[in-house]
């Protein structure tokens, strides 16, 4: 039995153990492969704080940028607290030995994104995730957390609205476990993958925690708004840093000519690019910076084109889509990050706490997942230790294994990996960039569909070791319930802000001056 | 069109658990976890490996490839090529490998910052002395490519000296001495310095010359080189 069990091991789960362990409990990280591999190591740009070692800059002016950026749907409580608080993490990792880049004067290097009024986004080199992530790995085997590695959430467990703990497979053995715990933080991140092939995310980030935590009762909010990043590769969607539009680059059409201000906001070059590409390629054109330019500035961005699109941009224009990149939505949670279930908290990209609302700021995410993961981690420690545990009763155990047990037997008729190729494109051409209720309604037949036709696709690995097929056949479920969620909240908002453009309602409606509910099972 | 082998494993597999298998894919430009993704996809749903970020940052899906490390999200296919799991650690099934040694290694050379720091002026320079060591990915690929680990499976490894060597390194370090201390046993001077971790990391580190580096902050602290000091005892022994 735990005090607190955290479902992933990214920045947000590890801050949260962190913090959790300080309070004196007992700890657990489940895992679904190892500690560093969570998509925190992808993050290049930078974590958000008004240190103003570059320029001047206030906490207010980060509270005023984040609160605009998220088309005034943000919560200005959550905003600012998570604004005060940045200099504390940014300066807390310091000193557990985050390598920032540095200025000549020895501070915490800063530089600009997209949206801020300051240089406010604190780095290290191109590796900001990256070693935010190790930094706190590293502190995590200081303090002795228990990781449980290679085991993938199912289901958790709740009876009278009240936590219980959490049920997952073992990947290496395919046994069903129950982990007791008082209290269970989500933190296993966000759900671009569904834009499969349309994506900057990994193909894991399927919002496992997001999808099981609706399935015992807690509200998600504000699903219809994920962030496209204007500039992702166009065959693999792997991300081309603002910084090469940044330092001058140039988005150009199929006739070479620039149709676009390369600098605006995400949602408004994502948008432009979209209706671009519709008679025709797209493409960033930094050929005129020059080799000796783009090898000191952008060495990272050149071995990506030339490894991933097969082209040296020294030379040759960057052929390139917008792609999905970041879920605003996800698990509703209170001030002290709890969700509608007592005890079940959430903090990252899984969660919506109010702080990203219609749109997010680049630099924010490293700041909340850091912000709010410790906040997470102690609010749940404290929860655990006012609370009588009682056992439950072993039906929800019983019903997961029996589920388990009945993939293994379902038809392999249809192929899922293929519907999860054409639910991707599907959302990305129906639910994505550009919106409007008529493909929103069509992408929704199409998930209901491929929902009643689930048993029939079934496993083509039937192996009870490490069954990588398996856990990919119940991602995909969970892809289509979080694409419902998706589709049902963008069809209900009838009007256009911050990440969610509907052309049918092109203005922004101050009827939906709100985030939206989802509850549906 | 692409004609690749992978070295298939699965410890219930009959008659014999390991076999080597020939793949094709129509492609002729992709990344090897392209390769690999195509066949889990489309022809064999039971070939199993571990991915992630796909861009070189998470270090899940290091594999051998014609018996030399490489990522399989940054390495393109060639034609005949022969893929297999890491080495000297359990294979778990096909391409996927035990990675659980890796933080008992980290465990064993404290590698992190072990008392909060309240130095808040750190100079370009002295942030360049752990910028490259703190590019690593846990990849292990310098792990796989060790020949010392062929024969002692209790030595340090690569990345965990690399990593202690960060630390080390750090104006920030308080508490040197036993971080030098954590290295001496299965660790610095266990290391033939055959540079072999250095040219399988992905990510441009270089293990032997920390380990160097270590072998002199080592010295500070009193310690010697164990093999040569048997061969300088030879040499005082009034008895010999």
């Amino acid at each position: 039995m735990y005090d607190v069990l955290i479902i992933g091991a990214g920045g947000a789960a590890l801050s949260a153990a962190l913090s959790s362990k300080k309070e004196g409990v007992k700890v657990a990280v489940l895992c679904e492969s190892y500690p560093t591999r969570a998509q925190t190591s992808m993050a290049q740009g930078g974590i958000n704080a008004s240190l103003g070692n570059a320029g001047k800059d206030s906490v207010s002016s980060h509270i005023e940028d984040t609160l605009k950026s998220s088309g005034e749907i943000g919560s200005k409580e959550m905003i600012s607290k998570m604004c005060k608080d940045a200099p504390n993490r940014v300066k807390w990792l310091e000193s557990i030995g985050m390598p920032y880049s540095r200025t000549d004067e020895g501070k915490i290097a800063q530089r600009k994104l997209g949206g801020a009024s300051s240089d406010r986004a604190c780095y290290a080199q191109d590796f900001t995730g990256l070693k935010i992530l190790h930094t706190l790995y590293d502190q995590c085997l200081k303090e002795d957390i228990e990781f449980l590695n290679e085991k993938f959430l199912l289901e958790f467990v709740v009876q009278d609205n009240l936590i219980k703990g959490a049920i997952c497979l073992d990947i290496r053995t395919t046994e069903v476990e129950f982990i007791k715990s008082k209290s269970v933080i989500v933190a296993s991140g966000g759900f671009s993958a569904l834009y499969y092939n349309f994506t900057t995310n990994t193909n894991q980030s399927t919002g496992d925690g997001i999808a099981a935590a609706l399935r015992v009762g807690a509200k998600l909010s504000n699903m219809e708004f994920v962030q496209f990043h204007p500039t992702g590769l166009k065959k693999s969607g792997i991300l081309i840093s603002e910084s090469a539009r940044g330092a001058g680059g140039y988005l150009v059409n199929e006739k070479g000519e620039r149709f676009t201000d390369e600098l605006g906001p995400r949602d408004r070059v994502s948008r432009a690019i979209f209706s671009e590409l519709e008679s025709g390629g797209v493409y960033l054109d930094i050929r005129h910076l020059g080799e000796e330019f783009i090898d000191e500035h952008m060495p990272q961005e050149r071995k990506l084109a030339i490894t991933y699109e097969g082209i040296d941009p020294v030379y040759e224009l960057i052929p390139i889509s917008p792609v999905a990149h970041y879920s605003m939505g996800g698990i509703y949670v209170d001030e002290n990050l709890m969700s509608l279930v007592k005890g079940l908290f959430a903090a990252g990209e899984c969660s919506e706490s109010g702080v990203h609302g219609a749109n997010r700021l680049g630099g924010n995410s490293l700041l909340e997942i850091l912000s709010f993961g410790r906040l997470a981690g102690e609010n749940s420690a404290k929860f655990s230790k006012s609370y009588d545990y009682k056992d439950t009763d072993t039906k929800q155990q019983d019903s997961v294994k029996k589920f388990i047990q009945e993939i293994y037997e379902y038809e392999n008729r249809e192929n899922f990996y293929e519907s999860r190729e054409f639910l991707g494109e599907l959302f990305y051409k129906k639910a994505g960039i550009i919106k409007e209720k008529k493909a929103l309604k069509e992408a929704l037949l199409e998930v209901e569909k491929m929902q009643e036709n689930y048993t029939s696709m079934g496993l083509g690995d039937r192996s009870r070791v490490y069954n990588t097929n398996l856990i990919e056949f119940i991602k995909f479920k969970n892809t289509l319930t979080l694409g419902k969620a998706l589709l049902v909240s963008a069809i209900k908002r009838e009007e256009s802000r911050g990440a969610h453009f509907r052309s049918d309602f092109p203005s922004i409606d101050e009827n939906f001056n709100h985030r939206s509910f989802y509850d549906e099972v | 069109m692409m004609r690749f082998k992978i070295q298939r494993f699965c410890k219930h597999r009959k008659p014999i658990n390991s076999v080597l298998i020939d793949y094709e894919i129509p492609q002729s430009d992709a990344t090897l976890l392209e390769a690999l993704t195509f066949v889990k996809i489309k022809t064999d749903q039971t070939l199993t490996f571990s991915s992630g970020c796909k861009s070189e940052v998470c270090g899940s899906c290091a594999v051998l490839v014609n018996g030399k490390e490489k990522l399989a999200c940054g390495y393109k296919l060639q034609d005949g090529d022969v893929v297999e799991p890491l080495r000297y650690t359990e294979i778990i099934k096909d391409l996927v490998v035990d990675h659980s040694l890796a933080q008992k290694s980290l465990k064993r050379v404290i590698s992190w910052q072990s008392k909060v720091s309240k130095k808040d002026d750190i100079s370009i320079p002295e942030a360049k002395r752990v910028e490259l060591q703190s590019d690593c990915i846990l990849c292990a690929s310098c792990f796989s490519s060790c020949p010392v680990l062929e024969v002692d499976s209790e030595f340090l490894g690569p990345f965990a000296l690399t990593r202690n060597y960060r630390y080390v390194n750090d104006v920030r370090c308080e508490d040197e001495k036993e971080k030098i201390d954590a290295v001496q046993k299965k660790g610095i001077w266990d290391c033939t310095l055959c540079g072999e971790c250095t040219l399988a990391c992905p990510q441009g580190i270089d293990p032997k010359n920390d380990i160097l580096m270590l072998r002199g902050r080592s010295m500070k602290y009193g310690y010697s080189d164990p093999n040569f000091a048997i061969d300088s005892d030879f040499g005082f022994n009034p008895s010999f």
